[in-house]
C-alpha cells in the first residue's frame, strides 16, 4: 500500500472515486484527503487506561481482540446495519465472524442518521473507508514501533498485523493499548478494489438470528419498568378538530388510567388533534378506544371525494396546466405538424406505505426533558419536531433508535413521535404509544394519486416530434394551513420534476402541472414521484413504439441516443437496457397470444436500471407475472451481493404488488379503507417464479438500491400486458381494467 | 379480569387479564414474549402466528379464554438452540429485510412443513398465502423453506452461522 504525500490540493468525492477506479491496475491506490468539513467520528475519545482502542465514534477494539463497529443509519429493512459496517471491516482487515455490530442511537458524533433516498450507501461509502483505513494505519504503526521495523515492511490481514520479513504476528487486540497513543493519521491508504475480500460477497443480515428466534428487536418490541400503553384517535377527516369526547366515561373502563385531548395543530403533517387514551396494556386501551365517542369538528374538506378529485382533474385538462414545469421548441407546430397524433391519460390512486410494524414510539418525561426509543427513517428529525412542538430544547432529548419493520418512506414523518412524546408530557411513566392499522392507513402521510393527460406526435419516420404531459396533482396549503398568503403547494413526492424522461430527448416537449387542493397528508413513499411517473412515460413510450410500427428496445434505444442535455446520463442507460436485453432474450415476437414481453428503464436515486418482464395473461384477463430479469448501474462497487440483490427482488415484487393490488378510495374527506381486507398487498402466490437481478458496475460512484429498482417494474409489466393482449393498462390497480381476450 | 395459566412453549405462565384479550397482548405485554407481531389485528397478515397444540393459529383473534391447558407454541420456543431447519435456513439465504413479518412465516411453515415434508412451489404459494411479507422477501420465503425441508432430511448440529449482534 502507499500514499501520495506530495498531493496537497483537497481533491472532490467524484475525484476521489475516480482515482480509485483508476488505481485497480497500478500500484496508485486510493487515498483520503481530509476536506475542511470535520470529518465523520473526528472526536476520539482516548482511554486513559489503554483497555480500548477507538479512533473513531464508530470502531472499537478491545484487548481480547473484539472489534465493535457501530452502525449510524436506522436500519428499515435495506441492510444498511450490515453493509456500511462492512466496508470498515473491509478496510480495517478483520475477518467478519470477529466482528460486533450495534446500533448507534441519535449522536451528533455520527453525523447524518437519516434513511432516505436511498441515501445512506453514496452519503457514507467514502468516510466509511477512510475510517476503516484509519484504524488499520494505526494498528499497523503500533505493531512496526512495538518491533521497530518499518511500517513498510508490516501489512494487516485477518484481525492482525504481520511482519514478513521475520515472520512475526501481533493481533489487534495486542495492539490495543499501543494504538491508543498514537496520533489519528489525516491521510491513509485505502485499499485496492481489486484486493477486497468480503465487498462484493454475500453476507448474511447482522440481526438475522435474532429475527428468526423472535428476541426483541423493534420499537413495538420495547418494555420499560412501569411502562403505560397509549392509543391516539384522530378525526377520520384529516385535520378535523375535537369539539367533545366521553372522557369520565372512558377513564372508568378497566385498566384506563387516563384520557384526554390533545389540542394540536393545523399542521397535517405534525401533530393533529386528538384523544389519548392511557391504559396497563394494548388490549385495555384498544378496548376502551371501541368505547370512545368524539364530536369532531371535521372542517371544509369534510366533502372531498376521489370522484370529485377525478372530475376536477378531467375538466382541468381541458385549460392549459397552471405551471410549466418544462418546455422546449414548439409543441403546437410540431403537434400540427406530425404524422401521427396520440393522446392518453394515465391515474393512479392514493396508496398507505403499509409498513409493516405500525406505527409506534416510546417516550418518557422527565426532568423537564424526553427519552424516546423509536423505530425512524430519521431521529434526528423526531428530535427536532418533539423539540419545536413541545418546547423542550434539544438537548434534552435523548433519541434511541430501533430497528424499523419496514419503512418505505414512511417513518422519515414525525407524527407519531410528537403523538407520543405529547402524551407523555402528560402521564408520570414511560408510555407506548401503538397505532392500529386502522390508524396506519387512515392516518398515512401518502403516496398522492395523480392524472397525466398526455399528448404526443410521431413524424413520418416514426419518431417523436412532440411530447407533452399535463399533470393533475394534490397539494395542501403551506404548514401553517391558516396563514392565507401560503400558497397550495404539492405534496411531497407529487411534483413532476424538469429532468423526468425524455424531455431532455426531444426539442419539442412541454410539461406542466396543475394542483387539486385538499387536506390529505402526502409523503414520500418508496422512489416518490418515480414510482409512477416511470409507469406513465414507459407505458405512452411503448405506445408510441407500437403506434410507429417500430420494436419497443429498438424504439427506446434510438431515443437514448438522441440526448440533447441535462443529467441524465444516456450512456449508462443504453448500456444497461442493452444488456437486460440480452440477458432477457428479447425478442417479443416468439410469444403466443397471452403470452408477452414487454420492456422499461428508470434513472432515479443515481441508479440506471432497466426490467424486461414476461407475463401469461389468461383468457378471462388474470394476470401472472412469470419472470422479471434486471440490470442495475448503481456505481463501481455493490456492497452486499445478498442485501443487494434483496433489495432489487423486494423492489420488483413491490413494484408488481402496488400495479396490481392496492387503492385507497376517498369519501366525505376520508380514507374508506381501513385494514389489510380491504386494502390488498401482494401475496406470494402472485410472485413470479424467477427474477434475475444482474448488476452492471460502472466507474461511477457507489450509490444505493432501497428505491431505484422499483420504478420500472410496472411498466415493464403493462407492457408486457399490451404485447400480450393488446390491451393497454392505463390505470392502477390492475383490476380496474378489463384485460379479457378471445 | 379473570386468572388463567397459560402453557408457552413449555412452561407455565400464569396471567390476569380480561377474557377477551387476544393471545397476541397476553404474550406481548402479559408474558415479555414479543417475537410474535402485531401486524393487523384482524388475521390477515399473519405475523401473529403462533402453534396452538401444534396447529398455526392467529394470536390476534384467539382470546385468552378459549385456549385452556392447550400447547402454546411461540417464535421463541419453535427450537431450543433457535435451530430449527427453517431458522438455519432463513440465516443461510439471507431472507430477511426488514424481518418484521418473518417470526410469523417461519411458524406458518413449520407446521406446514410436518404436513408436507417436500413441497412444491405451488404447495408452498398455497400454504403461505396468508402470510404478508411488505418488504416481498417471498423468492426468499420460498426458497427458504425448501432449503429447510432439505436440512431437515440430512440433520446437522450446526449452530446458527452468523454472528449475533445487538
Amino acid at each position: 500500500m502507499k500514499t501520495l504525500p506530495t498531493l496537497t490540493a483537497p481533491i472532490d468525492r467524484r475525484g476521489f472515486l475516480r482515482l480509485s477506479a483508476l488505481a485497480g491496475g497500478g500500484l496508485v491506490l486510493g487515498f483520503y484527503l481530509k476536506s475542511g468539513n470535520r470529518a465523520l467520528g473526528a472526536e476520539v475519545v482516548k482511554p486513559v487506561d489503554g483497555t480500548e482502542f477507538k479512533p473513531n465514534a464508530f470502531i472499537r477494539i478491545t484487548p481480547d481482540g473484539v472489534v465493535t463497529l457501530v452502525s449510524k443509519q436506522p436500519e428499515i429493512g435495506q441492510g444498511i446495519k450490515t453493509s456500511l459496517p462492512m466496508i470498515i471491516a473491509e478496510e480495517l482487515e478483520v475477518n467478519w465472524k470477529d466482528v460486533v455490530i450495534v446500533q448507534g442511537d441519535l449522536d451528533p458524533a455520527y453525523g447524518s442518521q437519516g434513511a432516505g433516498g436511498s441515501r445512506s450507501t453514496p452519503n457514507n461509502y467514502d468516510e466509511f473507508h477512510r475510517l476503516g483505513a484509519t484504524a488499520r494505519t494505526m494498528l499497523v504503526a503500533a505493531a512496526a514501533e512495538t518491533w521497530g521495523v518499518p511500517v513498510t515492511e508490516c501489512a494487516a490481514a485477518n484481525g492482525a498485523v504481520r511482519h514478513t520479513p521475520s515472520d512475526r504476528t501481533l493481533g489487534y487486540g495486542e495492539l490495543v493499548a499501543k494504538a491508543a497513543t498514537l496520533p489519528v493519521p489525516e491521510i491513509v491508504s485505502l485499499k485496492s478494489p481489486k484486493d477486497y475480500k468480503l465487498l462484493g460477497t454475500r453476507i448474511g443480515g447482522v440481526d438475522n438470528p435474532k429475527v428468526v428466534s423472535g428476541q426483541p428487536l423493534f420499537g413495538i418490541d420495547i418494555r420499560l419498568p412501569d411502562m403505560v400503553y397509549a392509543v391516539y384517535e384522530k378525526c377520520p377527516v384529516f385535520g378535523g378538530k375535537v369539539i367533545s369526547a366521553n372522557l369520565d366515561e372512558i377513564k372508568k373502563l378497566p385498566g384506563v388510567k387516563d384520557a384526554f385531548v390533545i389540542e394540536g395543530t393545523a399542521n397535517v403533517r405534525g401533530l393533529m388533534p386528538g384523544v389519548a387514551i392511557v391504559a396497563d396494556s394494548t388490549w385495555s386501551a384498544f378496548s376502551a378506544r371501541q368505547q370512545l365517542k368524539v364530536q369532531w369538528d371535521e372542517g371544509k374538506f369534510a366533502n372531498d371525494s376521489w370522484e370529485g378529485f377525478s372530475a376536477k382533474a378531467n375538466e382541468l385538462s381541458k385549460q392549459p396546466g397552471a405551471s410549466v414545469v418544462q418546455k422546449s421548441g414548439d409543441i403546437v407546430t410540431a403537434l400540427a405538424g406530425a404524422a401521427k397524433v396520440l393522446e392518453a391519460n394515465y391515474v393512479y390512486p392514493f396508496i398507505s406505505h403499509a409498513s409493516f410494524e405500525p406505527q409506534n414510539c416510546t417516550a418518557v418525561f422527565k426532568d423537564g426533558g424526553f427519552e424516546i426509543w423509536v423505530p425512524s427513517q430519521n431521529p434526528g428529525g423526531g428530535q427536532d419536531e418533539v423539540a419545536r412542538q413541545l418546547g423542550v430544547p434539544k438537548e434534552k432529548i435523548i433519541v434511541h433508535l430501533t430497528r424499523s419493520g419496514g419503512g418505505f418512506g414512511r417513518r422519515l414523518s414525525q407524527d407519531f413521535v410528537v403523538e407520543a412524546a405529547a402524551i407523555a408530557q402528560k402521564v408520570a411513566a414511560p408510555v407506548k404509544l401503538t397505532w392500529t392499522r386502522e390508524d396506519d392507513l387512515r392516518h398515512d402521510h401518502y403516496r398522492a394519486g395523480g392524472f397525466h393527460f398526455l399528448k404526443a406526435g410521431l413524424d413520418a419516420s416514426g419518431k417523436i416530434a412532440a411530447w407533452q404531459n399535463h399533470f393533475v396533482t394534490f397539494g395542501v396549503m403551506g404548514p401553517a394551513r391558516d396563514d392565507p398568503n401560503l400558497a397550495v403547494r404539492p405534496g411531497s413526492g407529487a411534483s413532476i420534476d424538469v429532468n423526468q424522461f425524455p424531455s431532455n430527448f426531444l426539442a419539442n416537449s412541454l410539461t406542466e402541472q396543475t394542483v387539486l387542493e385538499c387536506n390529505i397528508p402526502m409523503g414520500p413513499w418508496r422512489a416518490p414521484g418515480n414510482n409512477v411517473f416511470s409507469w406513465v412515460i414507459q407505458s405512452f413510450l411503448d405506445e408510441l413504439a407500437n403506434a410507429a410500427g417500430r420494436d419497443p428496445l429498438e424504439f427506446r434505444l434510438d431515443l437514448l441516443g438522441q440526448k440533447l442535455g441535462g443529467p441524465y446520463d444516456s450512456a449508462r442507460m443504453t448500456a444497461v437496457v442493452k444488456l437486460v436485453a440480452e440477458k432477457a432474450g428479447w425478442e417479443p415476437k416468439k410469444f403466443p397470444r397471452g403470452k408477452g414481453q414487454g420492456i422499461a428503464f428508470h434513472w432515479s436515486h443515481q441508479g440506471y436500471i432497466a426490467q424486461v418482464a414476461e407475463v401469461t395473461v389468461s383468457k378471462d384477463g388474470q394476470v401472472k407475472v412469470d419472470r422479471v430479469v434486471c440490470v442495475c448501474d448503481v456505481g463501481a462497487q455493490i456492497v452486499n451481493l445478498s442485501g443487494a440483490e434483496n433489495q432489487v427482488e423486494g423492489s420488483i415484487v413491490d413494484g408488481i404488488g402496488t400495479l396490481m393490488f392496492p387503492e385507497l378510495n376517498i369519501e366525505k374527506g376520508r380514507i374508506t379503507q381501513s385494514n389489510f381486507h380491504e386494502y390488498q398487498l401482494i401475496r406470494m402466490p402472485s410472485t413470479p417464479a424467477k427474477i434475475e437481478v444482474h448488476f452492471l458496475a460502472s466507474d461511477n460512484p457507489t450509490t444505493g438500491l432501497g428505491e431505484p429498482a422499483i420504478p420500472p417494474t410496472a411498466p415493464a409489466v403493462c407492457n408486457a400486458i399490451f404485447a400480450a393482449t393488446g390491451k393497454r393498462v392505463r390505470q392502477f390497480p390492475l383490476s380496474r381494467t378489463d384485460l379479457s381476450w378471445s | 379480569m379473570s386468572k388463567y395459566t397459560l402453557k408457552v412453549n413449555g412452561q407455565s405462565h400464569p396471567v390476569d387479564v380480561a377474557p377477551d384479550t387476544p393471545l397476541l397482548w397476553v404474550l406481548r405485554d402479559s408474558i415479555g414474549l414479543v417475537g410474535t407481531k402485531f401486524g393487523c389485528g384482524i388475521g390477515q397478515c399473519g405475523v401473529c402466528t403462533i402453534h396452538v397444540n401444534g396447529s398455526p393459529t392467529r394470536a390476534c383473534l384467539t382470546p385468552v379464554s378459549v385456549v385452556g391447558d392447550m400447547a402454546i407454541t411461540t417464535i421463541e420456543g419453535l427450537d431450543a438452540q433457535a435451530s430449527h431447519p427453517l431458522q438455519r435456513a432463513w440465516c443461510e439465504l439471507d431472507v430477511p429485510q426488514c424481518g418484521y413479518c418473518q417470526a410469523g412465516q417461519i411458524m406458518t411453515a413449520a407446521a406446514f412443513l410436518k404436513t408436507n415434508p417436500k413441497p412444491n412451489d405451488e404447495e408452498i404459494d398455497e400454504a403461505m398465502a396468508g402470510n404478508l411479507c411488505r418488504c416481498a422477501t417471498y423468492l426468499r420465503i420460498r426458497a427458504g423453506i425448501k432449503r429447510a425441508a432439505e436440512l431437515a432430511s440430512t440433520p446437522t448440529e450446526r449452530p446458527l452461522a452468523t454472528k449475533g449482534a445487538s
